[in-house]
């Protein structure tokens, strides 16, 4: 573990340089136990895949105070074997009108549009963090035949809701937006809602899993 | 009562000191552009600092009063009257009934504040006011002011304006000069690249807005091209895309980037970065952390002693 000063209000905390489980069951330690403190003189964690970025006010403590946190909290979480995390089943409906890219995804795995499925939606993912807009999981775990890279092209307009696959990465848009993944269904669930407490479905260390649902049921549930 | 925009000028928003506590989940902390000039309009007009204000960018809003309010100005001149008599930044005015406060362009600074006695009445949304454009969300209605927006305002009475003390916003503005701290991936830039950032002007592109200022000028590079995994970004953290062209990343960026961050613009310098207009020139000078931290002291001891007791 590295602690970085990033700024004159930000420390980051290093763990590694590779996307691996076992660094990010040290991110998430490290981000709830901080974040249990509810320390008001910390004002944002910020998990990333190997990090997490502690911004504070300066006026309130120091580096070195809050360093001496960190590597306190660090020790503490190291010593954990394996962390408890919330298991999230997220409805998803794979027909072709909400997974565009779904043949070209088979066609590239060399798999049936059913296995494709079948695959996406029985392997868990991992939460790594969430970053790009309100609600957007960076979700680790996608199946070695399902990987395939981002279009060249992105889309002009993603519709909220739609999940989709991007390198080893699977996501979903939480709301409408440009993007470049490839797009494979659709869940009903609203993913962000401001004025829900949380905002999000989706929380960093959250292991999630996709269950197939047909379009009467997500028409049903997206009422 | 409410004040009603009859022209909202170029790009008007609701905001406060931002929302801190979310970007974990993505959201980002977005707030004033320059917080500074936001905490002066608000002291002004008697409410507390983080009251909700109306951030104007370049061309200033004109805006119809129903009844009579106190309000303040502060940040860039944006050539404000009501009726024949102009208000200018660090002062209070009081606008009568079915009075009209007109404002223009502003010619030096981007960014102009205006806060109302009791401050826009806005519903918090995670704790805060400030609207989320690209997550649109949170101000009013979550988006930038529109021609026949309605604004309600909250009850102001009992509050009483203060007044700044002469010349005090004198030192505080006016700066082609900003500073930095090294930032979190330092060790991926030579000591060339350094002294490239710290000598060297820099143009404001006018891609820029509150996500980011991009900058033009002589490119940075790292020792080495690697790549940098995606992790959190500090508030005026100094990115440096391919292409070595370095953006200062602002208050509404993303949370998260994958580019490595050269420097980071100072807490006491930040207001600068919402002050700066396209094509402006800017130069960076290094900093030490305790130094930065020293400065953002002085700062607030600024802005306590900058009113009138």
């Amino acid at each position: 573990m590295k602690v970085i000063s990033a700024s004159d209000s930000s420390l980051l905390v290093v763990f590694g340089n590779a996307i691996s489980p076992e660094l990010h069951h040290c991110v998430i330690g490290l981000f709830q136990t901080l974040r249990a403190r509810q320390d008001p003189r910390i004002r944002n964690l910020h998990p990333g895949y190997t990090s997490v970025l502690v911004d504070f006010d300066p006026l309130r403590m120091t580096h070195d105070e809050l360093a001496a946190i960190v590597e306190q909290a660090g020790g503490a979480t190291g010593t954990k074997a394996e962390r408890e995390s919330r298991v999230v089943s997220v409805p998803v409906c794979y027909d072709a009108e909400f997974g565009p890219d779904l043949m070209d995804l088979a066609k590239h795995a060399n798999l049936s549009p059913e296995e494709v499925v079948r695959l996406h939606s029985s392997a868990s993912y991992l939460v790594y963090f969430l970053g790009f807009s309100p609600g957007f999981a960076y979700m680790g775990g996608l199946p070695e035949k399902l990987h395939m890279p981002r279009l060249a092209t992105p889309r002009g307009h993603v519709d909220g809701g739609t999940v989709g696959i991007a390198g080893s990465q699977t996501g979903i848009y939480p709301v409408d937006s440009a993007g470049g993944w490839r797009l494979i269904g659709r869940t009903p669930w609203r993913m962000f809602d401001p004025r829900a407490d949380p905002p999000t479905r989706l929380q960093p260390g959250d292991t999630v899993r996709f269950s197939a649902i047909d379009r009467a049921t997500f028409s049903a549930m997206a009422q | 009562m409410p004040i009603r925009v009859k022209n909202p000028g170029m790009f008007s928003t609701i905001q406060d000191l931002g929302r801190h506590g979310y970007t974990h989940l993505g959201i980002s902390v977005v707030g004033a552009a320059d917080r500074l000039s936001l905490r002066v309009a608000n002291l002004l007009a008697g409410n507390e600092e983080n009251a909700p204000a109306l951030e104007m960018t370049l061309l200033g809003a004109t805006l119809e009063f129903e009844e009579r309010h106190i309000v303040a100005l502060a940040g860039a001149d944006c050539d404000a009257k009501v009726g024949t008599s102009p208000v200018r930044p660090g002062e209070t005015v009081e606008v009568p009934a079915g009075g009209v406060l007109k404002s223009g362009g502003m010619n030096t600074g981007a960014r102009s504040y205006l806060a109302v006695q009791g401050g826009f009445d806005v519903p918090a949304v995670m704790g805060s006011a400030a609207t989320d454009v690209r997550g649109q969300f949170g101000g009013f209605q979550g988006r930038r002011l529109k021609a026949g927006d309605v604004l309600p305002v909250r009850d102001g009475r009992g509050f009483r304006t203060r007044k700044l003390k002469a010349g005090a916003l004198d030192a505080v503005y006016c700066h082609d000069l900003v500073r930095v701290t090294r930032g979190a991936q330092q060790e991926w830039f030579g000591p060339e690249a350094f002294e490239v950032l710290f000598t060297c002007p820099y143009a404001i592109s006018d891609q820029s807005d509150r996500t980011g200022l991009r900058l033009k000028g002589q490119p940075l590079r790292p020792r080495e091209q690697s790549q940098l995994l995606t992790d959190g970004i500090p508030l005026g953290a100094m990115q440096v895309p391919q292409d070595g062209q370095p953006i200062i990343l602002f208050v509404d960026q993303q949370t998260t980037g994958g580019y490595p961050k050269i420097a980071n613009v100072i807490m006491a310098d930040m207001h600068h970065v919402g002050q700066f207009r396209p094509h402006e020139q800017v130069r960076f000078q290094e900093v030490s952390i305790p130094q930065a931290i020293m400065l953002l002291k002085e700062q607030q001891r600024w802005l306590q002693n900058a009113f009138v007791p």
